[in-house]
């Protein structure tokens, strides 16, 4: 058991870190919920912050590769988005189509490079 | 993407009547939309990245339940794998989760009915996350408004159960493939979260911070400040922003 949910430090680092920070704004949308304008200068700089640490952690994976991805050439990591971001443009923005022209550029070339 | 027929009852139909049916219809909505697929390939994703970051499987199935909200489980996942403190993580997380605070408050208008208590929007409020808030905006007025929660919570069951199955899947292949097919798995996260985050651009303000994040970061990691994710996150939607507000300025033709 303890091997398949990991120690209680694993845990409390998912109450602390995950649980807690996401559900407290949900909490506090349910109890603070009307008179919010969406569109108010506040929210459009919150989700520009969120959207950039996304786009940062998106970064994160591709420049410092997890486990087996490191084992992809950095040009064919950045090849591979490139191209699956614009068949995903030229699709008229298909994620679908997008995400499966990454990954076979991706599995494409490392077929290639041997 | 293809507008899916919706096949819902009519809104006076029989099948309305009872609140079981309604959860159950709300459960069978999440095969009429191609998002169900998106996020199914995103999940798969992150139970291979919480494979290859050295977290146990039990950790990245809670995570996909409890934490519900998958930009926040990667920030978690890439932070504390890369050595960040549990505080820095905790910091960034809060910081992305706060997009989820604006979206409980939208839709909760559409599920309430004079008679709702606050302890019946508790679920339907925890499954709030960017897929279900578009689904409720599309499905929601076709459900009668006294089934709307019953339905949601349906809704919000069958993504969560779906999600959590593909964090196994994807898990598993991530232990048991070969590295080139476990790259595959992992690259499946940047790819599609890049491609989701730029369909939900709505505004010049997140495509500046879109690409500014992207670039930024590489430039900041070098910094090796251990915050490196807040700082240039921080900067960037900072300087989209500015950017936003400099395009709104008054006397600027619209």
């Amino acid at each position: 058991m303890s091997d398949f949910i990991g120690d209680w430090h694993a845990l409390l680092v998912l109450l602390l870190a995950g649980f807690l920070p996401n559900e407290s704004w949900r909490m506090l949308g349910l109890w603070l919920g009307s008179g919010v304008d969406e569109e108010s200068d506040l929210l459009v700089w919150v989700r520009a912050v969120a959207t950039a640490i996304l786009a940062g952690v998106i970064a994160q994976i591709l420049v410092v590769p997890p486990g087996a991805l490191a084992s992809i050439p950095g040009p064919l990591r950045y090849g591979a988005v490139v191209v699956g971001f614009a068949v995903f443009m030229a699709a008229r923005r298909s994620i679908f189509f997008g995400v499966a022209a990454g990954e076979i550029v991706m599995l494409a070339g490392k077929w290639w490079l041997g | 993407m293809v507008p899916y027929p919706v096949t819902l009852p009519a809104l006076d139909a029989q099948q309305w009547h009872s609140p079981t049916q309604a959860f159950a219809l709300g459960a069978r909505s999440i095969f009429t939309t191609i998002l169900t697929l998106v996020l199914f390939v995103t999940y798969i994703g992150i139970g291979a990245l919480a494979h290859d970051t050295g977290f146990s499987l039990g950790w990245a199935m809670a995570s996909t339940a409890f934490v519900w909200a998958g930009p926040a489980q990667i920030i978690l996942l890439s932070t504390l794998g890369s050595g960040a403190t549990v505080v820095q993580a905790a910091i960034a997380v809060t910081v992305s989760a706060i997009r989820l605070f604006p979206m409980v408050v939208s839709i909760l208008p559409m599920l309430r009915t004079a008679r709702t208590t606050r302890r019946q929007l508790l679920l339907p409020a925890h499954f709030i996350a960017v897929t279900l808030w578009v689904e409720c905006f599309r499905l929601l007025p076709q459900v009668p408004r006294e089934r709307r929660i019953a339905f949601t919570n349906g809704l919000g069951i069958g993504l969560v159960s779906m999600s959590v199955t593909a964090t196994l899947i994807g898990y598993q292949l991530a232990a048991s493939l070969p590295k080139t097919l476990g790259a595959a798995i992992l690259m499946l996260t940047p790819l599609s979260f890049l491609l989701s985050t730029a369909r939900n651009c709505r505004q010049l303000a997140d495509v500046v911070a879109l690409v500014l994040g992207l670039l930024l970061f590489p430039l900041v990691s070098l910094l090796q400040t251990g915050v490196d994710i807040l700082i240039s996150g921080v900067a960037a939607g900072t300087i989209a922003y500015g950017v936003h507000r400099w395009h709104d300025r008054p006397g600027q033709a619209a």
